[in-house]
């Protein structure tokens, strides 16, 4: 029987973060970014291996696809550096020429790039031909994540982020199948670049140090804060009632250099030096910088919100684009009280874009009604492969690995919960990949909240990443009132920070503000330390029954248990490595650190049992340091 | 071919044709640039500029 559904195939790549998506008649059937198959962090080329498991997770082949929407226009993008260097020359020409053979060679002829990949996925034969090729904005596409997904029937978006094509911020209004632009700021005024800025100053790397950034500025002390505050609000950045903005270009070079701050200028202005990258210890200075311009960008993107209500008239709110990311930004929307419900993209970077444009494709180009999903159409972003119990036990005997079969979910689970209880840390490898950067019960890896060495122990010997990042809770979305003061909101997808609730919080010694970084960092802040950054807040995931019946069933069970409802959980993976993808990727990973236990679909698998694991040493090189 | 059509058709729309002369110089000597070297006829285009 023929098959009449109609599939669009949504593609972002040649950027950073490329990524596959498909839809099936509107229903997203499956969605990955490339650096999970490809094991290269933020890999930027052409979605081939994400893009053949979205193929074969629908049974169907290229032919098949209605439509192939591209996550942005890349003449238009052409159009804005032209017109950047053009405007900024003679400073511009350096930047001009290092990016010019990359356009002529290749970007400007991206409809081209993208047959010559996709041909490779066309069955042999001159019949068939590659579907047309659909180009939504870089913005819209980010709207379209934000707001087709969504639960809700009319909605304000909000989307800001680095840069698109020429829009870095953008107001719009969602209503049915269509989506109407309100308001946007344009290049060179952005404020994700801004703080890059800040991100690269403060020795991270620029397009995924962000997250250390925001997590680094609850360490800064309000007085130091203050003063890098003024000078940024002075100098740096001209906030307008309304939230729309304006850069001092003076004391910045992405526009025209290769580097994102002018450097001369910021030492002048701040008289820091930049932050050597990756050096051991981080002087104080650099987490006051880092609470200042989180404390500036939350002040821009709550007027944004608050901008975004009055224009659109709505009390829902919808947010995508790598800003969207900050979660603590994300909290202070949620408890400004201007919306009554917020949903956020969990794809919120440019991967989500590859799902954005196949939704723009099919409900603004292809005029296709939208009917909204209760909780959201996402599935719990759970839109990655699945590895079933076979597959997993051929891996095991495949490495040599020791494993046991336990076959009944409850007894899984409670053996899980003896295991988080007894203080091991565990693998947890389960169903669908996660798509977007969080883990959230499918590739994750677990320990004890209440334990106050958990933290130390998941970054330095687990993750093997900076000390002072802070841990994300799953709790039991029924519990999630009794361990957080999140407003009665949901929180599905981690992108919501919100303080721990004041009966579980132990207060602070008087002196604490004068306290160094490692002596606020180990002092038990609450009762679920390892989850408590050090200003009471928590970046919370609540895990709802329906959406992941199996963590939430081990959630619940450890409740039962031992008196929890909730688990510290972190992506799986190491410092500069992509989140597991296969049981492969997972074993390897769980041998490489000194995680105790892995738990992989039925399989239990200790690390005392297995088999000693040899490898060179110099693996460690594979991964570039985030 | 498709991709210089798209092209003019952006320009057209978007009436930047003060980027055409720009285009044009870009891709024809960004192109020789690119597409020549290591190439044989790499040494012919080097007498003539």
């Amino acid at each position: 029987m023929a098959e009449n559904s109609i599939y669009i195939l949504g593609i972002s790549a040649y950027y950073h973060d490329s990524a596959a998506a498909l839809l099936k008649d509107g229903v997203i059937l499956a969605a990955a970014q490339e650096e999970r198959f490809s094991r290269q962090k933020h890999d930027s080329s052409f979605p081939a291996k994400a893009l053949a498991y979205v193929l074969k997770e629908a049974g169907i082949t290229l032919p098949q696809v209605s439509a192939v929407a591209f996550y942005e226009k890349p003449l238009l993008k052409f159009e804005r550096l032209l017109e950047t260097y053009h405007a900024l020359a003679p400073q511009s020409c350096l930047s001009f020429m290092t990016s010019m053979p990359v356009w002529i060679k290749e970007k400007l002829f991206m409809r081209s790039m993208l047959e010559k990949s996709l041909k490779n996925f066309l069955p042999p034969g001159k019949s068939a031909i590659l579907p047309p090729f659909c180009f939504p904005e870089h913005h819209l596409s980010h709207a379209a994540s934000a707001f087709y997904p969504s639960p809700f029937d009319q909605a304000a978006i909000l989307t800001v982020d680095g840069v698109g094509e020429w829009a870095t911020t953008s107001i719009a209004h969602g209503q049915g199948n269509k989506i109407t632009c309100l308001r946007e700021i344009h290049f060179p005024h952005s404020l994700g670049l801004l703080y890059s800025a800040f991100t690269a100053y403060c020795g991270f790397k620029v397009n995924s140090g962000e997250y250390k950034l925001m997590g680094l500025a609850p360490y800064g002390h309000g007085k130091g804060a203050a003063v890098f505050e003024r000078k940024i609000r002075d100098e740096l950045i001209d906030i307008r009632a309304d939230g729309s903005y304006v850069l001092n270009m003076r004391y910045f070079n992405y526009a025209t250099g290769l580097r994102m701050y002018n450097l001369k200028a910021w030492q002048r202005l701040f008289s820091v030096p930049p932050r050597p990258p990756e050096s051991a210890e981080i002087d104080p200075a650099y987490m006051d910088m880092a609470l200042a311009i989180q404390k500036v960008t939350e002040d821009v993107v709550l007027r944004l919100s608050q901008s975004a209500a009055e224009l659109s008239g709505s009390a829902n709110l919808c947010l995508a684009g790598g800003v969207a990311l900050n979660c603590v930004a994300n909290g202070k929307i949620l408890r400004s009280g201007r919306f009554r419900h917020i949903w956020i993209q969990p794809a919120a970077g440019d991967a989500g874009g590859a799902l954005g444009a196949a939704l723009a494709c099919r409900h603004i180009a292809g005029e296709a009604p939208r009917i909204p999903e209760s909780g959201d159409a996402m599935r719990g972003t759970y839109l990655g492969p699945d590895f079933s119990n076979e597959e997993i036990i051929i891996t095991c005997r495949r490495a040599g690995a020791v494993y046991r079969l336990i076959s009944d979910e409850d007894s899984l689970c409670r053996t899980a919960a003896d295991l988080l209880n007894d203080g091991q840390v565990l693998g947890w490898f389960q169903g669908r990949m996660e798509y977007g950067p969080r883990a959230l019960g499918g590739r994750s890896i677990l320990g004890d909240a209440r334990n106050p060495e958990m933290q130390k122990r998941l970054n330095l010997k687990i993750k093997m990443r900076e000390g002072f990042r802070p841990f994300a809770p799953s709790v039991l979305e029924e519990d999630r009132d009794f361990y957080f003061e999140l407003e009665g909101e949901y929180s599905p997808y981690m992108l919501l920070t919100a303080p721990v609730a004041a009966a579980v919080r132990q207060p602070y010694p008087e002196d604490y503000e004068q306290w160094n970084m490692w002596q606020r960092l180990y002092f038990p802040r609450s009762s679920i330390p390892a989850v408590t950054h050090v200003d009471y807040s928590a970046r919370i995931q609540t895990v709802n029954r329906q959406i992941n019946p199996r963590y939430w069933k081990l959630l619940q069970t450890f409740k039962e248990l031992h008196g929890c409802s909730l688990i510290v959980n972190t992506s799986f993976n190491l410092r500069g490595e992509p989140i597991v993808c296969t049981p492969e990727d997972a074993y390897r990973c769980f041998m490489r650190t000194e995680m105790d236990y892995l738990i992989m679909g039925d399989c239990l698998l200790a690390k005392a049992d297995q088999p000693p694991w040899r490898e060179d040493e110099n693996w460690r090189s594979q991964y570039v340091l985030d | 071919m498709q991709s210089l059509s798209d092209l003019w058709k952006f320009l057209r729309v978007r009436k930047k044709y003060w980027m055409l002369p720009l285009l044009v110089f870009l891709l024809v000597f960004g192109g020789l640039l690119i597409f020549t070297s290591g190439s044989a006829i790499a040494p012919f285009i080097y007498t003539i500029f």
